[in-house]
């Protein structure tokens, strides 16, 4: 039976509200206000998880987001669980589950608890160690090691919750809602400036908000008293936003900063239907107010990690924000003062608080007098050299330390405890400080890193500043904030403040035991299982750097990122190495400070939002007639048309067939278009294709190579001169914006002088490409007015007429080596215009057929596809293209580099066709071309970059690159495969009518 | 995140953005009379220090107009932002 540690009401828990949750399958009960650790702290649960590496039994350890050891899987088996949350920011609700993590069959009884035993064998470094050898078992260590890698269990079915993004732009943005950011807040806003206040949980106030220490006065009340009329006044501020359970995930430069919302997870299930789960704000505010606070350090010592130990901040904050005793017998551990305010707040609620081990030697401040008034025994100058109890802390040893505090002296006492509060000052949460970009500074007296060179725009006031007491924060709060934000005046001007002045510390970062280290298992990063012995291991062996020693550690790559150790394995090397901490420096906080789920990385890009698909204007024929689709770029287009079940290769062979006999109809809409005007336009195109443009007759077309600088292909496309002053440029339909990129690019920056404009079109228009021996015809019956001789209308060029009411371009050009229209009309009417095609077609079987054919059939012709027979590493000599580039010009985008010494190599790649000896074999696109089979090692010569069956000649073709392919023609090479090695010839990359006679057929 | 101030539109968030490299590397007006060397420092050698450093940007998701910027890569500070064509600010 499980007793409730219900110490008192406290205000922020509705005790009428009782509400039934389970973990570990087992039901308990808590009240609203409850997180699960507390609720299952009320009911005197501290074991909940195992530790990562050792599966130690671990417990509760802090009251928030820094917790390294509480992290549990969230309603397991159900389409909404999430693994690895944190039991201390998890508000619990009616019908809420939780399990622990990394345990089997049960955190009571865990197999896995067999590596704590073993672990002598698993020091740092352990896996990079022992699973080198041999090289070729690598495979079957990491089926075994993948299995006990991680932590949770992902979700398996689809996250049924709507996520969303928010921008949000504010004049100031104060982060954490503490002492500090209240006041910062309320000041902001106060003088006029828009203002945002976030706090990570659901309630303003920070630890202040809990403090009752008598002896700290502000306006002679305590502090709790006074700023819960501050956060009263709050609500009367205008320009003042409030979000709780609001984490400011990450800082970036500029001050931009993205927070999660946390909308419904503190809901039941059935009030988180159809609602938004979280919400990434997008915020970019003129300044930042980081009031971030200090995390509590724990102490490092021998068997550190036992549940029942915990911070003793934590204890205060369990006893008085949620009521809740996390022991019966506690005894506190301690190296400064704060450890005596918990145990005064346990022992005016009537529990019993043992004793308090302080390694200093003594303290005078108020406080410590109070507790010794109360009879609580203090052991000045003792440290913990073991604790006892597995799954929950039964007891302590503690010894005399010596004046050096590197060893103790003296017999051992032992005292009975079921908790055990550990307090070793407290570190500044400077990780968002970091992220921003700016610099931290080592102090040596306080050993905290503090904020020291500033991005500007941003402040850091409070504990995260380095200011702890309420005199100091308050003091240079104010002065922050007239310095910063330009205020003559606040409301802390004259607030009256009173403090219990005394603080001593004493620092020691490792404490030693009676036995020696390696001995012991001092914990440092609790959820990896990193121990002091680990660092001073990888120190031994040679580590130095504090990223090298926390990578080979593991220490702080855990979900919480070393919140609590981190600062410990610093002192633990830079006291084993002889070296400072600010010389040290310190790992780099990354984003996120805590974990985000993808839901709201990604919003509302999900499912068919995820990514923008372009569709074309005649799209919702290709669906009608049962097209297949591939995505090329964004757009989805039509990729081959099955009919009766047929496959791609019956489909592709058939549409092929069709198109070279009678007629075929491609939608061609997705090539880029940019339309090009302006007096200097035939100049303008003279520099930026390889060829020449100026004696381009009106009403002509002319197909164009572009090039980079460096001499490679870039693009190809047809440019159709339509007026004196005015082209129309298609480009490849991947190419399309970073063609129109790179022109604007020089026109701006190198060729200012030249008057050209440029106007994206691809979208404006649609393009039917109707080809074959028919098209002729059946172009005859659209329009029946035109004329379409040779002589009238001869290949390569444009005619502007009507079809019916609408407007069309058409350019006689040819992609298949057909006699061959293109057709473009307004967007709007491209549907209408192939549905005319089609049907004007029917007599000559009109066959549309989609980008496979279409890439089979200019394979046929030998003809280059930017992008699959080039990469970027192509001339236009290497592609056998020497007749496009034009001699004569001086000048031209990539001129100079085709004369390179690299470029004039004769054993560059050169694009050859290939034909396989059995015309049967279809080679693999990609498979690599030797000359030598029984070479070793084998020299590549090449590879293949296009191939198909071609129906029309009945047998297989392949374009290839080969290095010095263009002297191999006839040359006998060999495909190795991974079964059979393929013969075959270099050929004429022109399969197909090499004397180009069916364009005017 | 940068926050830019694009000459024509205004502050905008960097993802509206372009980087296109170093700034003022005029192309040769006469290409054909390099050398082999001469060519490739045009086209190859780019700088990449730390501290200031001028580059161009586009508003590719804006006006589409390029632009110099002044950044310290060591802080990403943005120093100067000016138009094509117009001379670098004095250091």
């Amino acid at each position: 039976m499980t007793k409730s540690l219900r110490v008192k009401s406290s205000e922020y828990i509705d005790e009428t509200n009782r509400i039934s949750f389970k973990f570990n399958g087992k039901t308990y009960h808590g009240f609203k206000g409850d997180t699960l650790a507390s609720a299952l702290l009320a009911n005197n649960v501290h074991l909940v998880g195992r530790s990562f590496k050792y599966h130690r039994p671990r417990g509760i350890m802090t009251s928030g987001s820094e917790e390294p050891n509480a992290i549990v899987q969230v309603n397991p088996g159900t389409n909404r669980t999430e693994p690895n949350v944190r039991a201390t920011e998890v508000e619990i609700y009616e019908g809420l589950e939780a399990t622990s993590q990394n345990c089997w069959p049960s955190v009571e009884f865990d197999i896995g608890g067999i590596n704590n035993f073993l672990s002598p064998f698993f020091p740092a470094g352990f896996y990079y160690k022992t699973f080198m050898w041999p090289a070729s078992f690598w495979e079957k260590y990491e089926f075994f090691i993948r299995h006990s890698a991680g932590l949770g269990k992902s979700p398996t079915s689809n996250d049924p919750d709507i996520y969303d993004h928010r921008n949000i732009h504010c004049d100031v943005l104060v982060v954490g809602a503490g002492i500090s950011g209240i006041l910062a807040a309320k000041n902001a806003a106060k003088n006029n400036f828009k203002t945002l206040l976030v706090d990570e949980k659901n309630e303003l106030g920070g630890s202040t908000i809990f403090e009752n220490n008598e002896f700290n006065k502000i306006d002679n009340k305590t502090p709790s008293e006074w700023l819960k009329k501050e956060i009263e006044e709050l609500k009367n501020i205008k320009n003042l936003e409030i979000k709780t359970r609001t984490s400011v995930a990450a800082y970036h430069q500029y001050n931009y900063l993205l927070a999660r919302e946390n909308l419904t997870d503190h809901l039941e299930a059935k009030d988180k239907t159809n609602k938004i789960r979280q919400r990434l704000l997008k915020i970019r505010a003129k300044k930042v107010i980081l009031a971030t606070g200090a995390l509590e350090r724990p102490l490092i010592f021998n068997n550190n990690d036992r549940p029942g130990i915990m911070l003793s901040s934590a204890i205060k904050k369990y006893s008085e924000f949620y009521g809740v005793a996390c022991g019966s017998k506690n005894v506190f551990f301690t190296n400064n003062d704060s450890a005596y305010e918990s145990a005064l707040s346990l022992y005016n609620k009537g529990i019993n608080v043992e004793a308090i081990i302080d390694i200093r030697e003594e303290s005078e401040s108020k406080i410590v007098k109070k507790v010794k008034e109360a009879g609580i025994k203090v052991y000045w100058s003792h440290t913990i050299v073991d604790t006892a109890g597995y799954k929950r802390l039964n007891g302590i040893s503690i010894m005399k330390l010596s004046n050096d505090g590197t060893s103790v002296t003296g017999s051992k006492i032992s005292i009975s405890c079921d908790c055990l509060g550990v307090a070793g000052g407290w570190t500044p949460a400077v990780h968002l400080y970091t992220q921003s970009g700016s610099k931290l500074k080592f102090d040596e007296e306080k050993q905290i890193f503090l904020p020291n060179q500033n991005t500007s725009g941003q402040i850091s006031v409070g504990s995260c500043g380095g200011d702890f007491k309420i005199d100091e924060i308050i003091k240079n709060l104010n002065q922050k904030l007239k310095d910063n934000l330009n205020i003559k005046e606040t409301d802390l001007d004259n607030i009256k403040v009173e403090i219990d002045q005394e603080n001593s510390k004493r620092n020691i970062w490792l404490l030693p035991s009676d036995k020696p280290l390696g001995k012991t298992k001092p914990f440092v990063d609790y959820q990896n299982d990193a121990t002091a012995k680990d660092i001073k291991l990888a120190l031994r062996e040679g580590f130095r750097s504090i990223e090298h020693v926390k990578r080979y550690t593991t220490t702080g790559m855990g979900t919480d990122q070393g919140k609590l150790g981190n600062m410990h394995a610093l002192g633990i090397i830079a006291d084993t190495a002889g070296v400072k901490m600010g010389e040290l420096g310190t790992t780099t906080f990354r984003p996120p400070y805590t974990p985000l789920t993808f839901g709201t990385i990604v919003g509302r890009n999900v499912g068919k939002f995820f990514d923008i698909f372009r569709r074309t204007p005649i799209n919702e024929w290709h669906v009608e007639n049962k097209a297949e689709f591939e995505n090329v770029g964004q757009w989805k287009r039509a990729w081959y048309y099955p009919i009766n079940g047929e496959t791609m290769h019956q489909a592709v062979q058939r549409e092929s067939k069709a198109a070279r006999e009678s007629a075929g109809i491609l939608d061609a809409s997705t090539l880029g278009k940019i339309d090009i005007q302006g007096s200097d336009a035939s100049e303008f195109l003279n520099r930026v294709y390889t060829n020449a443009w100026s004696k381009l007759a009106v009403g002509k077309c002319r197909y164009g190579l572009m090039l980079n600088e460096d001499g490679m292909v870039y693009d190809d496309g047809v440019t159709t001169r339509l007026g004196e002053n005015h082209y129309i440029m298609t480009t490849t339909t991947g190419g399309a914006a970073n063609v129109l990129g790179k022109l604007e690019d020089y026109l701006q920056t190198e060729w200012p002088e030249l008057d050209v404009y440029l106007t994206s079109v691809t979208d404006h228009y649609a393009t039917a490409s109707l080809c074959g021996p028919n098209s002729k015809k059946i172009l005859k019956k659209i329009i029946p007015d035109l004329d379409l001789s040779d002589e009238n209308f001869p290949h390569m060029s444009f005619k502007e007429v009507h079809i019916g009411n609408i407007q069309c371009r058409i350019m006689r050009i040819s992609f298949t080596g057909e006699h061959s229209y293109e057709i473009n009309v307004q967007a709007s009417y491209g549907k209408d215009l192939w549905e005319k095609c089609i049907e004007a077609g029917k007599e000559f079987n009109i066959t549309p057929y989609g980008t496979e054919t279409m890439h089979l059939l200019r394979a046929e012709k030998g003809f280059i596809i930017v992008g699959q027979d080039t990469d970027g590493t192509m001339t236009p000599i290497d592609l056998q293209m020497d007749w496009i580039v034009s001699k004569k010009k001086y000048d031209f985008i990539g001129k100079r580099s085709l004369y390179r010494s690299d470029t004039m190599r004769e054993d560059r790649k050169q694009l050859v066709g290939l034909l396989t000896d059995d015309p049967n074999i279809v080679l693999e696109e990609g498979a690599q071309i030797v000359s030598e089979l029984n070479q070793s090692p084998v020299e590549m010569l090449g590879h293949v970059t296009s191939s198909y069956f071609s129906p029309n000649l009945k047998k297989s073709i392949a374009l290839a690159v080969v290095r010095g392919g263009k002297d191999m023609m006839g040359k006998k090479l060999f495909v190795p495969m991974e079964n059979k090695n393929i013969n075959v010839t270099v050929a004429n990359p022109v399969f197909y009518d090499q004397k180009n006679e069916r364009l005017n057929a | 995140m940068f926050l830019i101030n694009c000459p024509y539109c205004g502050e905008r968030d960097q993802q509206e953005f372009k980087a296109g490299g170093e700034a003022h590397i005029e192309r040769p007006k006469q290409p054909t009379e390099l050398s082999d060397d001469e060519w490739a420092e045009y086209l190859f050698m780019r700088k990449n220090i730390k501290g200031v450093q001028f580059e161009r940007w586009n508003h590719a998701h804006g006006c589409r107009k390029w632009f110099n910027m002044v950044r310290d890569t060591s802080n990403d500070e943005i120093k100067a932002i000016y138009k094509m064509g117009e001379k670098p600010p004095a250091q």
